[in-house]
């Protein structure tokens, strides 16, 4: 094993692969796909150090990302959590906020992530300004705390109304529950959001309840199996911001590893952007069962605190906005009763998979389409013993779909691609047209298994003029781990007329969340290069009640500052002019930002390269485009010469990838590896 | 089938919607009344150039305007004159395809290449639109002129400009006109930004594929929900629902429905309906059609929503009921609270038809509370609005949701956070409701109960709720849910409305309480038959008593935590058949 001193390592645990890069300071890249082992995560990420030849000892840090603690709420594979909450409102985090999960159809189920049977209630009020109405009894506090943990409950949560104004009585019942119960995990609702909504606060806090014990022993498990192997050094968790935070920091706020997954292949296209000096670009992850698509203006990617992790359960912690639609190479494609052509978002998953993975799956998937055009090798699916043939799931396709629309085999493929390429083109329209972005000042970054091939046909769509497909599409997230700095997000509530704040007052505010990131950044304790700060405000007219998130510049982090902050993002966003009515400041909000050294991006490409393009030719055989088959020249993207430039169209293959050029795009391999395709609309 | 290419009509169509999801996205967003912004009471859509036929309408939006816009924008194309691009007309007629007076229309012409191409129209419902009370639900209104200022179709906006004259007379007759100005421009904002997306799939498509995949598409849907009826056996089926009053006589109103299946129709006949009432619980027919679509898209909820889904519907006009509401009745309790009986009373017909697909009755009404008074603390008067869920029934694999919203809703409630920093109030309880759910094999979701105190000077309450006098349906032999109740606790004693549910102007002083109750779901199927196991868990959860497990599930649990005891529950299962209804007798 090389000797690979102030290496950096990035891990992410997908639900099929865990993928691993290690990018050491001379430029040199290590890389290893193995399969996820769900039952102990920790296996899969020694694995793959195996895989990739990776030496510990001289690893300055492993950046590990993981969709655990996503798929624990989702699956509601979580502890048993208990709630401790002011007298008559036990039952709000059952009663949500009256809705239904879709517009229409009156049959649903929801089960909030602690039973009612482990909710119970103390005697305490605070009123809306912070005064006690009900002083705290702290003998039922105790007693509520013990009859939780005799209920074999493992992780407490304490969320009293009106605690984002006044904490004292959510304080005093911790320590009180602490010393009645001490191994319990204790989470108190206002530490987690300071927002005012009791439901969406206590959500917040009962999911970072809920995977806590869980991240925590899991952690500790991977500490200790890499210690064994002899790394010493920062061990640090991915966060759904973007940003991450030393591994013995994380399990006090385990929510912010909720989301964590889209996060890193976002923050990874980020850093690729900037390499490239694009300050506008979409990223565009599509994977086996969903596609993640989210936005980085100006160089920076979104950061939202409205996001839903499912029906009714919003976690409004800090987290990158990526958009998800159910459409993967795994979507199954049907035809409606009124004969229209449907994929997704049911997934046939893993099990039994699509047809070609020979693992029972009957039903056609866009991972069948795709091979049935010829886009996909069959011989080099990833994870498949017996190669699939073509032509028997073409046939399976004109029989499932094709005979009621009219349409062949390989028409129906084409047809599947196309109505999934549309979705997808929908989606990105949802965050960009519907945000007031024109598609056409962006670059489309694609990666995900499946991204690099519906790229090119989803910048024609869009009229997106540039694609860029990274060296390693199939490792992005991975290296979204490797390269995340450290985050720290701070939010304070202020919700109070801009007019009668007074700039001493925003920037007290801020001041005191710079203090509290520079504080949580040395807690880490992980090698920086600098800190720096990123300030925005949640802003609204006095009578909305939706709020704009508005970036700040930092030399104008005033009253009249944050006005026009606020009046030019509402005219871009709304096209309305509203002069004369007051502003409301709702949030001042500090993300507090560790720089890790960042190391080069060359070489992720590494390969024997061809002395020629045709030399890094594979083969060319016959591939579906707009009008029929074509003979296409597919050439194996690790022999790529530098500075390779050719017309599409053309299929480029790697261990983690198949992209797709289409005829007439024009792709070149820029010297970071990376293949830039320009789109003729 | 016809030949069109599949493809290009499926990304059409997701277009067409994608330009209404748009307009809703737009315009809850910058909407200043939180009715629209967070109660996300509105609809956009886009209309077909010559008789107004809905062509698309966003997915988001409130149900109840599903069938109400396309006659409202017919009523606009009848009486327009002189239409030029940039024109918007506004209209809240009730009589003219409209639901009650707070919900504001605008329409605005859409042109292509110079000619009249499709209208967009959207609906908002306003805070106020004036009459005698605040925020226009009059309990005991008895004309429409009390309900407050009717607006025919006229043109708020001319060539793109906003005829100030009009807008004068608009907000000298609201309460808070200040806000409206910002409400206003951010309604005609959304549908110019409809304009601009439907601009570019014509510029991307041309208008002749998009004029032919709309008319296709129209086809495609009305051949879908013909397929869907095709599923329901032949027969007739009869259904009925009650609205406890019309807030001025104290007598039910009933609902009679009937409908027939008869190959691939659905025709629906309401003879047997109560007479046109003296309160504002009149229905006018835009509403009441509008309320048979929307349960039908209840049971269907695949079937896209075009002009062409309802074809295979056909609704005889319900004249000489309350359904059927003629100038100058009242009208504000039709989209809230009628049309949820309409629903039910088709849930009801149809339960016994599609057993696997049909679900009980939900709880059905938006629990409208208004409470104004002055804020002493702050030195000015204010008006909260509160509104609550309830529980949904019973369906074949599932019990219902508990605190579900409306069935013509989609609207969230406030959070008593929120409530209590901007008024002087204080809740002293936000509890789900135990018991509400009717029992079943699968039994109802459940109901709420919240009390609403008072704190600081006087204040009056009214209200427009219903499901007072019985309680959502049960189906396939379930029991009905919970009743609402409400109690008013006052120095002088406990107060409870005179017609239960509805009521106006009570006064009430610093510290005086309201407790409000809502309805459970109602239960499918025979109680007797339900699992031992899930009345042993409801039970352990508090949602039941033993006593209840017992006298309404027939299953017998001892200690504690309960457990199930196999044999007495199969005696008594025997023994006894389960009694029903339970809970369907009002309290009050």
């Amino acid at each position: 094993m090389a000797g690979t001193d102030g290496a950096i390592v990035g891990v992410d645990i997908g639900g099929t692969f865990t993928d691993l890069v290690m990018l050491e300071p001379g430029g040199r890249v290590r890389l290893a796909k193995v399969p996820t082992t769900p039952e102990n995560r920790a296996l899969g990420v020694l694995a793959a150090l195996e895989a990739g030849e990776v030496s510990l000892d001289g690893a300055q840090s492993i950046c590990h990302g993981t969709t655990a603690t996503t798929n624990a709420i989702i699956e509601r594979k979580i502890a048993q959590v208990g709630l401790i909450t002011t007298q008559g409102f036990r039952d709000v985090l059952e009663l949500g906020r009256r809705t239904r999960p879709e517009p229409y159809g009156l049959i649903g189920s929801f089960e909030p992530l602690i039973a009612r049977e482990h909710r119970l209630e103390v005697p305490e009020r605070m009123a809306a300004d912070g005064a006690v109405l009900v002083p705290l009894d702290e003998a039922a506090v105790r007693a509520a705390a013990l009859a939780l943990k005799n209920a074999g409950c493992e992780a407490l949560v304490i969320h009293f109304l009106h605690a984002y104004r006044n904490p004292a009585h959510e304080r005093r019942a911790a320590e009180i529950a602490q010393s009645a119960w001490p191994e319990a995990y204790i989470t108190m609702g206002h530490e987690i959001t300071s927002e005012f909504r009791e439901y969406e606060r206590g959500v917040a806090a009962s999911v970072n309840a809920a995977v806590q014990p869980l991240l925590d022993r899991y952690v500790g498990r991977l500490q200790s199996a890499l210690e064994a192997k002899g790394f010493k050094r920062d061990l640090l968790i991915m966060q759904g911001n973007g940003g991450s935070i030393a591994a013995k920091a994380v399990v006090r706020r385990a929510v912010n590893t909720v989301m964590s997954g889209p996060a890193s292949g976002v923050m990874a296209a980020a850093a690729i952007a900037r390499a490239l000096r694009l300050s506008r670009v979409i990223t565009y992850d599509m994977g086996g069962t969903s596609t993640d698509v989210g936005l980085i203006d100006h160089g920076v990617p979104a950061v939202s605190t409205e996001l839903e992790l499912e029906y009714a359960m919003p976690v409004h912690v800090p987290m990158v906005d990526v958009h998800s639609i159910g459409a993967g190479g795994g979507s199954i494609a049907r035809v409606d009763r009124a004969g229209i052509l449907r994929v997704g978002p049911e997934s046939a998953g893993a099990v039994p998979g699509p047809i070609a993975y020979g693992r029972g799956g009957t039903r056609p998937t866009i991972t069948d389409a795709n091979l049935v055009l010829g886009r996909l090798d069959p011989k080099r699916l990833l994870a498949i013993t017996i190669a699939p043939d073509p032509a028997s799931i073409a046939r399976t396709m004109e029989q499932a779909i094709g005979k009621t629309l009219g349409l062949d085999g390989v028409g129906t493929a084409a047809a599947i691609v196309r109505i999934a390429n549309d979705r997808m083109a929908a989606a990105i329209r949802l965050i960009t047209l519907a945000r007031g972005h024109d598609p056409r000042d962006f670059a489309l970054i694609a990666f995900g298994g499946a991204g690099p091939l519906h790229a090119c046909a989803l910048a024609r769509e869009l009229s997106i003029p540039r694609v860029v497909i990274p060296a390693r599409p199939g490792l992005t997230n991975a290296l979204g781990c490797a390269i995340a700095d450290l985050r720290h997000d701070f939010v304070i509530n202020l919700n109070a007329p801009l007019a009668k704040l007074s700039d001493a007052d925003i920037r007290r505010a801020l001041d005191e969340q710079i203090a509290a990131g520079r504080a949580a950044i040395a807690h880490d304790a992980i090698a920086t290069e600098a800190i720096e700060f990123r300030f925005s405000a949640d802003m609204q007219f006095e009578g909305q009640t939706h709020i704009l998130t508005v970036a700040l510049d930092s030399n104008a982090l005033d009253s009249s500052g944050l006005k026009a902050a606020f009046l030019a993002a509402y005219r871009e966003r709304f096209t309305v002019e509203l002069e004369g009515i007051g502003i409301n400041l709702v949030a001042l909000k500090t993300a507090a930002i560790g720089r890790r050294a960042a190391p080069p991006l060359l070489s992720l490409a590494a390969g024997e390269r061809a002395p020629s393009l045709d030399g890094a030719r594979i083969e060319t055989r016959a591939v579906w485009f707009e009008g029929g088959f074509r003979d296409t020249p597919v050439y194996d993207r690790t022999r790529l010469p530098d500075g390779s430039r050719f017309t599409g169209p053309a299929i480029i293959q790697q261990l983690d990838c198949t992209s797709v050029i289409e005829p007439g795009a024009v792709a070149v391999l820029d010297a970071l590896g990376n293949l830039m395709v320009e789109v003729q609309p | 089938m016809s030949n069109f290419d599949a493809v290009t009509l499926a990304v059409i169509e997701s277009g067409l919607i994608q330009v209404c999801n748009e307009m809703d996205l737009a315009f809850v967003r910058s909407a200043f009344s939180p009715v629209i912004s967070e109660a996300l009471d509105r609809s956009d859509g886009i209309y077909a150039a010559t008789d107004g036929a809905l062509i698309a309408q966003g997915e988001l939006g409130l149900p109840v305007f599903v069938g109400t816009m396309q006659d409202s924008t017919a009523a606009v194309i009848a009486r327009a004159k002189d239409v030029r691009d940039g024109d918007i007309y506004i209209v809240n007629d009730p009589y003219l395809g409209g639901t009650h007076l707070m919900d504001v229309r605008f329409v605005m012409p859409y042109f292509h290449g110079g000619r009249l191409f499709a209208w967009l129209a959207n609906t908002g419902h306003w805070p106020d639109i004036g009459g005698m009370v605040p925020g226009g639900f009059s309990a005991n209104a008895t004309e429409v002129e009390q309900e407050g200022l009717r607006l025919p179709p006229v043109k708020l906006f001319k060539a793109g400009v906003m005829d100030e004259e009009i807008l004068a007379i608009i907000l000298s007759n609201i309460r808070i006109a200040s806000q409206r100005i910002g409400d206003i421009k951010a309604q005609a904002a959304a549908l110019k930004v409809g304009a601009r997306r439907l601009d570019a799939l014509i510029a991307r498509y041309g208008a002749a594929m998009v004029e032919a995949a709309i008319a296709e598409l129209r086809v495609r849907a009305s051949q879908q929900m013909r397929a869907c009826i095709a599923t329901i056996p032949d027969g007739v089926y009869r259904g009925r629902a009650i609205v406890d009053s019309d807030g001025v006589v104290d007598q039910p109103l009933t609902i009679a429905m009937t409908i027939t299946k008869a190959g691939e129709t659905l025709s629906f006949d309401m003879t047997g309906t109560s007479p046109p009432c003296r309160g504002p619980m009149n229905s006018v027919i835009a509403t009441t059609r509008s309320s048979i679509y929307l349960a039908i898209k209840h049971i269907f909820p695949e079937v896209p929503i075009n002009a062409g889904t309802f074809e295979p519907l056909r609704i005889k006009d319900p004249k000489g009921t309350f359904l059927y509401a003629e100038y100058p009745r009242p009208v504000s309790g039709c989209a809230a609270e009628v049309s949820q009986r309409i629903a039910e009373a088709v849930f009801d017909a149809l339960a016994p038809a599609l057993p696997d697909r049909l679900f009980a009755a939900p709880a059905g009404t938006s629990g409208n509370l208004a409470l104004g008074g002055n804020d002493p603390s702050r030195g000015r008067p204010y008006v909260m609005y509160v509104i609550s869920g309830g529980g949904y029934g019973g369906s074949a694999a599932l019990d219902g949701l508990t605190n579900g919203c409306s069935t013509i809703g989609i609207s969230k409630t406030t959070p008593i956070e929120v409530f209590e920093q901007r008024y002087p109030v204080l809740f002293d309880e936000y509890a789900l409701r135990e018991g509400s759910g009717g029992a079943g094999r699968t039994r109802g979701g459940f109901g709420v109960r919240y009390k609403l105190k008072v704190r600081e000077g006087a204040a009056r309450a009214s209200m427009v709720m219903d499901h007072g006098r019985v309680g959502p349906n049960g189906a396939l032999g379930g029991a009905p849910g919970a009743v609402t109740t409400i109690a008013i606790e006052r120095r002088s004693g406990v107060y409870r409305p005179l017609h239960r549910s509805k009521d106006q102007g009570i006064e009430l002083e610093a510290g005086d309480t309201i407790t409000v109750e809502t309805p459970g779901g109602g239960g499918l199927g025979d109680a007797f038959a339900r699992a031992p196991e899930a009345v042993m868990r409801d039970v352990s959860r508090g949602y039941y008593t033993v006593e209840e497990a017992a006298r309404l599930f027939g299953v017998v649990l001892i200690g504690a935590p309960p457990a199930v005891d196999h044999e007495a529950t199969r005696n008594l299962r025997r023994c006894q058949t389960s009694p029903r209804p339970h809970a369907s007798t009002a309290s009050a």
